[in-house]
């Protein structure tokens, strides 16, 4: 079928033309109209003028119409003047409530930023972020000390509900997981000490491995994936659906109605699933021991009740506490500062993951080098 | 009467075991501004989500153009629709959200688009918010690029939500002007949800009024007409803003 418009390019005098636009035109078939129009304004240049002749223009709709303002516009940032003419009064209305009789404003060009001004705003944007943690842990202790000297003010009823989606639901990952990798890590293990017939010492290596180091941090890990993403996606939504502030207006602190009994639940979890974090690592060890080392279950507990001391479980109880606070406060933080509808939740999400998982792991470093240095 | 663009016939809405409206009839002409209107929770907004065909009604049925709403609603839409809150996708800036229909439905080339999102976005006032996330405009902005973006692929019917509700009175006048004047220019038929009485004046002249009592449409016809003769205490009551008598 035909289109229901036609376009005629018509020089008029040197330097002046007109496209003489006749029929109806929909927006259904915009696609066609846009190449006839690119096809027939190529030939226009800078200082000439083309104008769109609408006299014989039926019927034109908003789609249409947009199109043609638009390369009005266009041809105008080239230096080419053009204007709608000779419409009729009802095609003029819809020219003109498209603007295709408003003069064209320049393009302002925008500088481009510099590979240095990018670093700069970026290290500065880091800077502001560690500063707002910072101030948030200190409205924490702040608000610590208002609990202590008046622990009734405190929202203690979300605690056991949140204690519980931290804790008790966390229990059989955090199982599974630090068994596996008590097992992956005595599969490893197995192999060198077996040339050297330290059968034995498998007890030790995964004993002290996975109570001072890896049941905590695996355990962290998986709170952080689970509760800190929860906690930063629930406080978000609050924060951009104004739930925040409707608290706030209602006399409720944010950080003691929301942030206290979320941080004290999972300081009270983290250690607890750490402990749990142990014993299966352990026993992770233990399958391999016995399946691979020719070792007794007798055998193998012995050697890892004597080579584990209380020191070594109770270091990684208090990494683990210090993981606990590092995950609240971080997710609670990004939570607490979302906004911008869905978008910005889930932005605040994946940081809350990010960088508590980066914190961790800094944190670990940094907590058993001390405990190196200091004979510990 | 002109050949009516939605027929509802005695359509019955609502969800599990609550019916919000029954057998409710009602006709829209093409080209006209029709305002379904009633006190909260009469079912006015869910009315728009059958219309839209976003529900699937209990009883009864709709037609839009001879066809039935809620059939081929995956497909190329037919009709523009503007939720209460804007419904903007916070991933995607104002330009990108208008541009979406018109990258999934037309095979227009990139410049082309880029042309069509910038005059929409003018249309409704909002040329300098190409660029700018859902999240950083006002309420009254967010509502025009939804406007914006239910015209992008020019139907001839428009579905508004509550399109006032929360603006400033300045924001609001400019919100019925765009819809008087895309009505009266460009021939647009809009279906509008609202109770705010200075719009419905302002931009109607026929409307149905639900009632969530008797679950039924109370009155019909020209908003100032009810307004002035009306005898029915609801009707007399919402229009003229005066309290109902406390049944005893």
């Amino acid at each position: 079928m035909p289109p229901a418009f036609a376009i005629e390019h018509v020089q008029t005098s040197a330097g002046e033309g007109e496209l003489r636009i006749r029929g109806r035109l929909v927006f259904a078939e915009a696609t066609l109209l846009w190449t006839e129009l690119r096809r027939l304004e190529t030939s226009a240049a800078r200082g000439q003028t083309l104008n769109f002749e609408m006299s014989a223009v039926q019927r034109i709709d908003g789609g249409a119409m947009a199109l043609l303002a638009c390369l009005r516009t266009e041809l105008h940032r080239r230096g080419v003047k053009a204007e709608f003419v000779a419409a009729d009064p009802r095609v003029q209305q819809i020219i003109t409530l498209y603007g295709g009789d408003n003069p064209v404003a320049r393009l302002k060009r925008r500088r481009p930023i510099g590979t240095l001004d990018q670093l700069g705003r970026a290290t500065i944007a880091i800077l502001l972020e560690m500063q707002l943690v910072l101030a948030f842990f200190g409205q924490m202790v702040v608000s610590v000390t208002g609990l202590l000297r008046s622990p009734r003010s405190a929202n203690w009823r979300e605690l056991p509900s949140t204690m519980e989606r931290s804790g008790a639901d966390a229990v059989p990952i955090i199982v599974l997981i630090n068994f596996l990798v008590g097992l992956a890590m005595a599969f490893q293990a197995a192999a060198q000490l077996k040339r050297f017939g330290a059968n034995l010492l498998v007890a030790d290596l995964i004993g002290i491995s996975v109570c001072r180091e890896l049941g905590p941090l695996m355990t962290a890990i998986v709170v952080c994936g689970r509760s800190g993403a929860a906690f930063a996606a629930e406080l978000g939504f609050m924060q951009v659906n104004e739930e925040i502030d409707a608290l706030r207006t209602m006399g409720f602190g944010p950080m003691r109605y929301l942030v206290l009994p979320r941080a004290i639940a999972l300081i009270v979890v983290v250690p607890l699933l750490s402990l749990l974090a142990d014993v299966a690592g352990v026993l992770g060890g233990l399958v391999v021991a016995i399946s691979s080392l020719d070792l007794t279950v007798r055998g193998y507990i012995n050697e890892t009740v004597r080579v584990v001391t209380l020191w070594d479980v109770s270091t990684g109880i208090i990494k683990s506490v210090v993981f606990a606070l590092a995950i609240a406060l971080i997710a609670c933080q990004q939570g607490l500062a979302t906004s911008g509808g869905a978008e910005g939740v889930g932005r605040r999400t994946t940081a809350t993951v990010v960088v508590t998982l980066f914190t961790l792991i800094l944190v670990d470093a940094v907590i058993t080098v001390f405990f190196r240095l200091a004979g510990l | 009467m002109s050949d009516p663009s939605i027929k509802v016939v005695d359509l019955t809405i609502g969800w599990d075991e609550t019916v919000l409206q029954r057998n409710a009839t009602f006709e829209i002409e093409r080209g006209s501004v029709f305002v379904i209107l009633g006190g909260s929770g009469c079912g006015k907004s869910t009315m728009l989500r059958y219309l839209v065909g976003l529900e699937q009604p209990l009883g009864g049925s709709i037609t839009i153009d001879g066809q039935v709403p809620w059939q081929g609603i995956d497909g190329p839409p037919r009709f523009g629709v503007m939720f209460q809150s804007g419904a903007l996708l916070g991933s995607l800036t104002v330009g990108e959200n208008v541009a979406l229909p018109l990258q999934e439905w037309t095979d227009l080339p990139p410049d082309a688009i880029g042309g069509l999102v910038a005059a929409k976005l003018r249309l409704v006032g909002l040329q300098r918010a190409e660029s700018q996330m859902p999240g950083e405009l006002s309420g009254g902005m967010r509502k025009r690029a939804a406007i914006a973006r239910a015209m992008a692929l020019e139907p001839d019917l428009l579905f508004l939500d509550e399109p006032s509700a929360g603006l400033d009175p300045v924001s609001a006048v400019e919100l019925d002007d765009l819809i008087v004047n895309l009505n009266q220019q460009l021939g647009l038929t809009f279906v509008v949800v609202t109770h705010d009485l200075e719009s419905i004046f302002k931009i109607s002249k026929s409307c149905i009024m639900l009632d969530r009592e008797s679950q039924s449409i109370i009155a019909r016809g020209d908003p100032r007409v009810l307004r002035d003769t009306s005898e029915d205490p609801r009707v007399h009551s919402f229009f003229n803003r005066t309290p109902q008598a406390v049944k005893p």
